[in-house]
């Protein structure tokens, strides 16, 4: 039984993991119909400064960490975007090229600055002893990241719907010509939205240190799951990005658990089950 | 309406097509005979692309039925309606731009052969279709601009291209999305000539927005409006319908 | 002028092994490997009009499918690669029903996926792959009982491999197939309408390019003796995405040119730099942002140019 629950907690901080990573890949694809391949980067990235710095200065906050990288990554992301990816409006094929290019060099940067090694991040202190609920005891760190990944749905949720850059956002997503058109600077939205998708994500890598520690090739681990979860979710739908980022999450831990060798497969099954009936993802919309 | 179900090359039965909240084509029925030339009118955005886009298979209704020569075919992919029989040519020029002119015919040749399937003779191999090609070419009066790219001919010039390929499969059914848009007087004469040309094997339906340049092509009216047929019947009886006059001059 | 450029290229590929040391007959051999992967991944990307980010699975998979019949199993060449590349063909039948669900970005995304859990598994799977370790210890083919052991007579073994798949290539794409090819590639709604089967062309094109993608799976690991997960990785499928792009991939000799190029950029950098992949992150950039069709066509146009010619 505590295996069960154990597995199941598993999933869902690694589900709240994956939507801090995959809800900005979603939100970039959704609005500037790029794929991102940088993403997976921009997270190890958070991940590497959290662990320098969380072993540093002991006792530092890792709120004010994960905001603080988050920061960072989301300014690398948008110098990337002003200088590079804004030059290939015309040329999609192109910007996943700049994007996968761009991967390359953060990664082998990492590797660089760091070093081969794996680097283990320190669990907060505050977060150190465990919680007990209902007689079953629960590490509370993980807790911690599923009430994150909720609270950033939540924030994430407001932002886009209930304010004024979320409506022109969401414009831009519907229609960029005629968001253009109504005088909505779409640029600059992009430039934004990148940032915002690239600091999450930063932000996020902090976040997943305790847990995943930080190591060369942790980009190449992450981005085909996020990959998977927005063909799953369905393409800039953030809701989407959620529930496919638990499905997953449950998939993989509880498939790494018992068939560690299959897990792979049994990851891409249900991304291939709902390709089979719905092409467009499980809260896409169609044409996007 | 009423619809007998026997004879008729194509048949449109209570089609609807709804996008979201926005119904573009509502409860539409059509009967168009063999060799008929129907012409569909209505102004912007009453529905007559959406309803060719259903009737070609690029669009699939939510509900009603679509037939040719009385076999079903609503949920027949685009292209195994062209074997079937059916032709269109679309608003948005859309030609090979890069290739000749009578690589352009020659693939609308290829579409229904078994050859497209051949992996190891070059296109050029196949004599025949090159011949062919040309004859048609010729016979839209093109032959002078065969070995040019489509790039480089007039728009007029494309359109009759268009036309060409759609010909060049013999097709039972032709569907003509706007064939006259944007043409000067001189071109559209030269189209409008083409298209009178048709031989009676080929049924032929014709959209077009303005009424006064397509109407002598025209044997037979349908009006639609908000998706809506509104009048349907024979050319002078609709011309001659107030609810005509309603719809063009109320607009 | 063109003839004269190819029959120049036709004539150095037999030089390597008549006039240099056994490092260049080496290097010169993994050039063609390259160039028919670039090839058999240009089918998809400059003909179909398809990118796909996951092109190292087939040379993966054909070559860890013979890895690991000779060396486990104990088949012969012979048999172990047709062994291979029914499985190869079978893999990319699966993985193209399966990508072909999208088109654009969504085929791009799809392929790098499933490519990345074929990689994930060659990693994990350690007890069938030998995970990190790679397969070691192989041998090559005698084909007629000739050895291939020296640098020199795997050349021509290459080189005669590597000249059938051009053809066959070359063949493909004139073909009247390749023509619907093309036709879908630049108007696929069109194509519908004029009778062709848009989604059963793309299939089928995806199927033969993974096919020339294994074959040079096979060649590699009968060149290295070894395999190991990397090969199966994105950076393989971006290595071989950017001879394509750098050589130009409207060209059916381009891509080919393209690999050779980043096969000796990487031969020379990783003996002055460590890291190799930032650089091909730069490159990467660097083509995209000034030379987005190519160098071969921007060669030639740069020809036309300098004899005052105008096209």
């Amino acid at each position: 039984m505590q295996f069960w629950i154990i597995q199941g907690l598993n999933s869902l901080s690694l589900g709240g993991l994956l939507f801090l990573l995959s809800s900005g890949f979603s939100l970039i694809f959704g609005l500037m119909r790029l794929a991102n391949l940088t993403h997976g980067a921009f997270f190890m990235l958070g991940t590497y400064f959290g662990a320098t710095a969380l072993r540093s200065w002991d006792g530092l906050n890792i709120w004010v960490t994960a905001i603080g990288a988050g920061i960072v990554v989301a300014a690398i992301g948008g110098l990337f975007e002003r200088l590079v990816l804004r030059r290939l409006k015309t040329n999609p094929l192109g910007q996943v090229l700049v994007t996968l290019g761009m991967s390359f060099i953060i990664s082998d940067a990492c590797l660089l600055f760091w070093g081969g090694d794996s680097i283990p991040v320190p669990t907060p202190q505050n977060m150190q002893a465990p919680t007990r609920i209902l007689g079953f005891v629960f590490p509370t760190y993980r807790l911690v990241l599923v009430g994150c990944a909720i609270g950033t749905a939540i924030v994430l949720y407001y932002l886009l719907d209930r304010t004024r850059l979320g409506a022109m956002i969401r414009a831009g997503v519907d229609d960029g010509q005629m968001a253009r058109a109504v005088g909505i600077p779409v640029s600059r939205l992009f430039t934004i939205v990148f940032c915002l998708g690239a600091g999450v994500a930063g932000a996020g890598g902090v976040l997943g240190g305790p847990i995943l520690s930080a190591y060369p090739g942790l980009d190449a681990d992450m981005l085909p799951l996020a990959l998977i979860v927005v063909i799953l979710g369905g393409i800039g739908s953030l809701l989407g990005a959620f529930i496919g980022s638990f499905i997953i999450g449950f998939i993989y831990t509880f498939g790494t658990a018992l068939f560690p060798e299959l897990a792979y497969i049994i990851l891409f099954l249900p991304m291939i089950f709902v390709l089979a009936f719905r092409p467009q993802g499980l809260f896409g919309r169609v044409g996007a | 309406m009423i619809v007998p179900t026997s004879g008729y090359a194509l048949e449109v039965v209570n089609l609807k097509k709804a996008f979201g909240g926005l119904v573009v084509t509502q409860d539409v029925s059509l009967a168009i005979r063999p060799g008929e030339r129907r012409l569909i009118i209505g102004p912007n955005g009453a529905g007559k692309t959406t309803l060719f886009n259903q009737i070609s298979g690029d669009m699939r209704p939510n509900s009603g039925q679509v037939r040719l020569f009385g076999s079903e075919i609503t949920r027949l992919s685009p292209h195994k309606r062209a074997h079937a029989g059916l032709s269109r040519t679309y608003q948005i020029i859309t030609l090979f731009t890069d290739d000749t002119l009578e690589h352009n015919v020659t693939l609308g040749l290829l579409g229904l052969r078994a050859t497209r399937w051949q992996m190891w003779r070059p296109l050029s191999f196949y004599g025949d279709l090159k011949t062919e090609a040309r004859r048609i070419l010729d016979a839209v009066g093109l032959l002078h601009l065969a070995t040019h790219p489509v790039s480089e001919i007039a728009y007029g010039e494309k359109r009759r291209v268009e036309l060409a390929m759609a010909l060049a499969q013999k097709p039972r059914v032709l569907l003509l999305d706007e064939p006259l848009a944007g043409l000067s007087n001189i071109e559209r004469s030269q189209v409008k000539t083409l298209i009178a040309s048709i031989p009676r094997e080929t049924t032929v339906i014709m959209i077009e927005h303005d009424m006064d340049t397509a109407l002598d092509l025209a044997e037979t009216v349908t009006l639609l409006n908000y998706g809506r047929v509104i009048v349907d019947g024979r050319r002078d009886a609709v011309i001659a319908d107030e609810r005509t006059r309603e719809v063009y001059l109320g607009v | 002028m063109k003839w004269i450029g190819v029959a120049l290229i036709a004539g150095s590929l037999l030089l390597p092994p008549l006039f240099a040391g056994d490092f260049y007959i080496n290097l010169a051999s993994q050039i063609l490997i390259a160039a028919i992967f670039a090839l058999s991944l240009n089918l998809l990307v400059g003909f179909g009009g398809m990118t796909s980010l996951g092109h190292a699975s087939y040379l993966g998979v054909a070559a860890y499918t013979a890895a690991l019949l000779t060396t486990r199993y104990g088949f012969g060449h012979g048999s172990a690669a047709i062994i291979s590349m029914t499985a190869t063909i079978a893999m990319a039948a699966l993985f193209g029903v399966i990508a072909l669900r999208a088109t654009g970005l969504g085929f791009l995304m799809i392929t790098l996926a499933l490519s990345q859990v074929l990689w994930g598994l060659a990693y994990r799977m350690s007890n069938v792959t030998n995970g990190d370790n790679g397969i070691a210890g192989l041998t090559r083919p005698m084909p007629f009982g000739i050895s291939l052991e020296s640098a020199a007579s795997f050349y021509w073994f290459a080189l005669i491999v590597a000249s059938f798949a051009f053809a066959m290539m070359a063949i493909f794409v004139s073909s009247s197939f390749g023509s619907s090819l093309k036709g879908v590639r630049d108007q696929p709604r069109r194509m519908a309408a004029l009778g062709f089967n848009p989604w059963m062309i793309r299939w089928i094109t995806f199927v033969y390019a993974g096919f020339w993608g294994g074959v040079s799976g096979l060649l590699y690991v009968y060149y290295h003796k070894y395999i190991h997960p990397t090969s199966l990785s994105i950076t393989g499928s971006a290595e071989a995405l950017l001879g394509v792009i750098a050589g130009g991939s409207g060209t059916i000799g381009g891509p080919a040119i393209g690999a050779a190029l980043v096969l000796l950029l990487k031969n020379y950098a990783s003996a002055y730099l460590e890291r190799w992949n930032m650089l091909l992150g730069l490159v990467f950039l660097f083509i995209v942002l000034v030379m987005p069709s190519g160098l071969v066509p921007g060669f030639s146009r740069l020809i036309a140019g300098l004899r005052g010619g105008s096209r």
